[in-house]
């Protein structure tokens, strides 16, 4: 027997191997194909932005609750660099770096820290960050280089609309949807990722490689990415049956923008999302819902960053009313 | 496709070390510390005195009300002190101390009787036995089991279900016995449809244990009435409002019994013991224990003697071995740390598990992040990781309206969540707060 | 450019006058009578609203006052004699007198002297470690150490001694108010009455095991020797399950039962040091872990 005296504790005395760390490092994982095509599409550019956003998040995290909050610092947890990954994916390339440190801030400050930390807030963090900056430097932020290939020089000699923001004005100058699809990147193009865009929303492929990873390996379920695409899908299927010329066909809402990255990565994120599968389709559908209706009819050509905010503003409603169906609450069992 | 039930649970390393070990005899306990609180319910009432020489099977402790269950001595010998011995849980209680005659051959008999088939009592006698000989639940509830198997007036009863599951990791006390016992378990589940009335058994046994599935069957063949069941393995599917779910479909409604739903479940063990004390009029004095852990030189399943000291126990497998750093009675799900092995093994001990340093020790726990895993997992659609947080906030009227009492405290919560929060801790504290608020405002 | 402000300008007065007319209505139509006594007597009380009276706040504490004819059994702790006097003047009714109690620890099983024989791992609360077992010593009656008492007080008047691993009151702080009372899963928390100088006697242990076994969990365990029984002048002292108890009632203070224990279990407070010999200091030592310190 050794020296130590016995533990006492409650049962179980066994855990399983999973730990939120793990969960944290698989998601990392998951973004890592996509992290290679945006390398590829947008070079250099691509990692000075990602790793800008990595090490500022985490810097902040670090120094928010060593200094401010004091509290025990909880940067190894990996959720402030997932926070950093995403936010950076959801940002175009040739954003200056002193935006994407504001960003993070912001990300990591207020929609993080702020509520509690990991667990407590109520706002997808990368998403706030990216929100803001919308909305603080709307010029910056929808400059987006079009990808050419190799290119590893400054891009912002190039830059050209996303597939949406050309639907968007097309429509409001007038033109038809036929008349935009010649200007469109074709949906092979979508597929692999060669649009313009912002660093993660590039390749649809690379996207649906990450989140089939994470779905089998249990991090996220399929509710929520699958209900937001079909959602999505749906709706827009409707509209584009209705009038094709004002509308444009569902496969390019899909696959462009940030359908997939958001559908994923983002309102997928365990902490800002319900807890019930009842409560993740309410959720995706209202994502999905909101989605099409800023995309078709809002100011902005994208709303998915927007959608998913707003419908985790609903999370706490949504937990409370779709709780899971309690054992022994059901019906007489016929005794023969 | 097996059955099972459908809304959460877990599989956990299954870590059956001892199914294919045959069950051994212990050597004799020189002493036997014998508590009069084995079952739930009143504790016994002591009816020997110090110095008393006792007969093996002799009642020492008698049944203290209607729930409650005599006591008998498990050895020959001489009652050495009336004393306090410490529980699974650590505190100290009441027990009678025999020391064992080693002269006395009792000691020593031959234990195996031959298999008596013919079933001479009536029901009520059947029930009196079960009563008189001390059987309680033997799957570690310890519920006196006469007390289940009186039906109230007005209630209606089709089937009886027989747990053979041991859905708990490590665990083989019960696989062994469906080995060894088959046909004594057979002659006592038709003691009790007798007893009972019903035409219907069910033996649910977990995938698991396909010898004991094989075994059942071939001995059942062209019987009607008895059925045996193979099911998914699915922890806690022993639990019996799960398997009455996996077996016939019928949710016991909350805060009911499965009589409500027309079923009675007893485990394979107590089976056994009924069968011993109704043909055999044998009291309920020793019981199948696992000694297992994955550190042991040995790991084992014994016969053993109520009241012997756990660390006879593990002496017998070669003593505790290094770095041992906790040890639970009961399975690795719901078992108790023992604060030491002075612990005798009661009637509803069920294995000794060893467990080894590098696995003692629970991770520190975080924050939660709203996985919803515990949601998942949870067997009675409960929301631990909310009523972990009522509970720890003293919202205890809230915790109530979300089900607390219903949690059947498997462990599933806790062992699933990624962030090693204590959720069963709370909730076991919430529960314990809620049904004091209870009885006060009743 | 006159026409916008002046449309906002109507358009903002009418909006206030809605408002205030609302408002109004709500005001007379919801009204709720309030015995002006009440906010009178409420303000008399400690406003410390720690339910030491056994009413959740002073406001609900103060309508019963006011509300009840009898309030002989009514009392607030904190308060004391002194708030009760002037509630009493105030509603014109008897009120009881009671004599100020002080919080007391009757255990002094530190990690010194009462040894951890196991390592318990879970939430850092009393209550719910006392649900799981029988606490990390060998003494299932001693105080458990993770300060469910602290962590209810609400006068900041408890503080866990990180050298003992124990509560300690702060006697100049502590209100009486009974929560750490309640909060105590092993009821080691009595409240013993407020003497002159806080001087105190009492047995720190509630060990009713068998001499032989406490004394081996705990080297300052009450053992039921009765030698403290035999000292005692008054007859203040009886030992029931082997353990002492010093009836305040009859307790004079003598302190003739504590150099006779022989486990140096029963605690002396706030007395002036003995002169003469050595088991005597010895046993001041011990105390001096449990003294209340006064600015701490």
């Amino acid at each position: 027997m050794s020296g130590q005296p016995f533990i006492v504790s409650a049962s179980p005395h066994v855990h399983s191997e999973r730990t939120s760390e793990k969960l944290m490092y698989d998601v990392v994982i998951a973004l890592i194909p996509v992290f290679l095509v945006s390398l590829y599409v947008f070079g250099i550019n691509a990692f000075i932005a990602t790793a800008a956003a990595v090490v500022s998040c985490l810097l902040f995290e670090y120094l928010i609750q060593r200094y401010l909050l004091k509290t025990n610092v909880t940067v190894g947890d990996g959720s402030a660099l997932i926070t950093g990954i995403l936010l950076a994916f959801n940002l175009p390339a040739g954003i200056p770096i002193w935006m994407i440190v504001v960003g993070s801030l912001v990300a990591i400050g207020v929609a993080k820290l702020s509520f509690g930390g990991l667990g407590y807030n109520i706002f997808n963090p990368a998403l706030v960050g990216r929100v803001f900056l919308l909305v603080s430097f709307p010029v910056e932020m929808t400059l987006w280089p079009t990808a050419v290939e190799n290119n590893t020089t400054i891009v912002d000699a190039v830059t050209g609309a996303t597939t949406l923001g050309l639907i968007k004005e097309g429509v409001q100058f007038g033109q038809t949807i036929s008349e935009i699809n010649m200007q469109l990147p074709s949906t092979t193009d979508m597929f692999l990722g060669i649009t313009a865009g912002s660093l993660g929303e590039m390749s649809a492929i690379a996207l649906l490689l990450g989140g089939l990873y994470m779905i089998i390996r249990k991090v996220i379920s399929w509710h929520i990415p699958i209900t937001v695409l079909v959602t999505i899908a749906i709706m827009t299927g409707i509209f584009w049956w209705i009038d094709p010329e004002q509308f444009a066909n569902p496969l390019i809402h899909v696959l462009s923008g940030g359908a997939i990255l958001g559908a994923f990565f983002m309102a997928t994120d365990l902490v800002t999302s319900p807890v019930t599968k009842k409560g993740m389709v309410i959720f995706a559908i209202g994502i999905g819902v909101i989605t099409v209706v800023i995309r078709l009819w809002g100011a902005y050509p994208e709303g998915i960053s927007f959608a998913i905010l707003i419908m985790n503003a609903f999370v706490p409603l949504i937990n409370s009313y779709f709780k899971p169906r309690r054992f022994g609450s059901k019906i007489k069992a016929k005794i023969v | 496709m097996l059955r099972t039930f459908p809304k959460g649970g877990i599989h956990p390393p299954e870590n059956k070390l001892t199914s294919s070990k045959p069950i051994k005899r212990l050597p004799l306990p020189k002493v036997v510390y014998v508590p009069i609180a084995q079952h739930i319910g009143i504790p016994a009432e002591i009816i020997v005195d110090r110095k008393d020489k006792v007969e093996i099977g002799q009642v020492i402790a008698k049944s203290g009300g209607f729930v409650s269950s005599n006591i008998h001595s498990p050895v020959a010998g001489t009652v050495t002190k009336l004393d306090k011995i410490v529980d699974t849980r650590g505190y100290k209680k009441q027990c009678i101390v025999i020391r064992t005659d080693v002269k006395n051959e009792s000691n020593f008999e031959e234990t195996e009787y031959p298999l008596k088939k013919e079933i001479n009592l009536k029901p009520k006698e059947i029930l009196q036995h079960i009563s008189d000989f001390g059987i309680v639940g033997l799957g570690g509830a310890t519920f006196p089991s006469h007390v289940k198997l009186q039906i109230k007036e007005g209630k209606k009863l089709d089937h009886l279900i027989i747990n053979g599951v041991e859905c708990e990791p490590y665990l083989t006390a019960d696989h062994r016995l469906m080995l060894e016992k088959a046909e004594e378990i057979l002659v006592g589940i038709r003691i009790l449809m007798h007893a009972l009335d019903v035409n219907r058994a069910i033996i649910g046994i977990e995938n698991n244990k396909k010898d004991a599935i094989d075994i059942f069957k071939k001995l059942t063949s062209g019987e009607s009435g008895i059925q045996i069941a193979a099911l998914k393995v699915k922890y806690p599917q022993g639990g019996e409002k799960q398997l009455v779910r996996a077996l016939l479909n019928r949710e016991v409604p909350k805060n009911g019994l499965p009589l409500d739903v027309g079923v009675v479940v007893h485990n394979v063990g107590t089976v056994f013991a009924i069968y011993q004390a109704v043909q055999h009029n044998r009291p309920l004095m020793e019981r199948v224990v696992t000694v297992t852990g994955k550190k042991l030189d040995q790991p084992s399943n014994f016969w053993v003697k109520i009241g012997t000291p756990i660390k006879d126990l593990i002496d017998a497998v070669g003593g505790v071995p290094e770095n041992t750093r906790k040890i639970v009675s009961g399975g690795p799900m719901m078992g108790k740390a023992l604060k030491n092995m002075d612990v005798p093994v009661t009637k509803g001990t069920s294995g000794i598990l060893v467990i080894a340093e590098d696995e003692a020790s629970r991770g520190a726990p975080k924050n939660c992040i709203r996985c919803g895993e515990c949601v998942d997992v949870c067997p009675m659609g409960l929301e631990p990781h909310l009523l972990m947080n009522l509970s720890e906030k003293g919202m205890y009227e809230k915790a109530l309206r979300e089900d607390i009492l219903t949690c059947i405290e498997c462990g599933s919560c806790s062992y699933v969540c990624p962030s090693h929060r204590p959720l069963l801790d709370y909730i076991r504290f919430g529960k314990s707060i809620v049904k004091q608020l209870e009885t006060k405002t009743a | 450019m006159m026409d916008s402000i002046l449309h906002s300008a109507i358009l903002l007065a009418l909006l206030g006058t809605v408002a205030a007319l609302i408002l109004y209505v709500v005001s007379k139509k919801f009204y709720v009578y309030e015995n002006p006594l009440i906010a009178e007597v409420e303000e008399l009380l400690p406003a410390a609203n720690c339910a030491g009276c056994g009413f959740p706040g002073c406001k609900s504490f103060a309508e019963k006052l006011v509300n009840t004819e009898d309030i002989s059994d009514l009392f607030c702790p904190v308060g004391g004699n002194e708030v009760m006097k002037l509630v009493s003047e105030t509603l014109g009714k008897e009120v009881a007198e009671k004599d100020p109690t002080v919080a007391v620890v009757r255990c002094q099983g530190g990690c010194d002297v009462r040894p951890k024989t196991t390592e318990y791992q879970g939430p850092k609360s009393c209550t719910i470690s006392a649900l799981i077992y029988s606490g990390e010593t060998d003494c299932q009656y001693g105080c458990l150490g993770d300060g469910d008492c602290v962590e209810v007080c609400s006068f900041d008047a408890m503080y866990m001694d990180e050298a003992t691993g124990l509560p300690v009151v702060i006697t100049d702080k502590c209100t009486s108010c009974g929560m750490c009372v309640d909060a105590c899963p092993r009821d080691i928390i009595e409240m013993r009455p407020k003497k002159k100088r806080d001087l105190k006697i009492y047995v720190g242990c509630l060990n009713e095991e068998k001499g032989g076994f406490a004394r081996k969990a705990c080297s300052v365990a009450c053992i039921g020797c009765s030698k403290c029984v035999d000292a005692c002048p008054k007859d203040a002292i009886v030992v029931e399950n082997n353990l002492a108890y010093i009836d305040p009632a009859y307790c004079t203070l003598c302190r003739k039962c504590v150099p006779v224990c022989p486990t140096h279990s029963i605690i002396e407070t706030n007395f002036p040091p003995r002169k003469v010999k050595k088991v005597e200091a010895k046993v001041t030592a011990k105390v001096e872990s449990v003294k209340p310190q006064k600015d701490a």
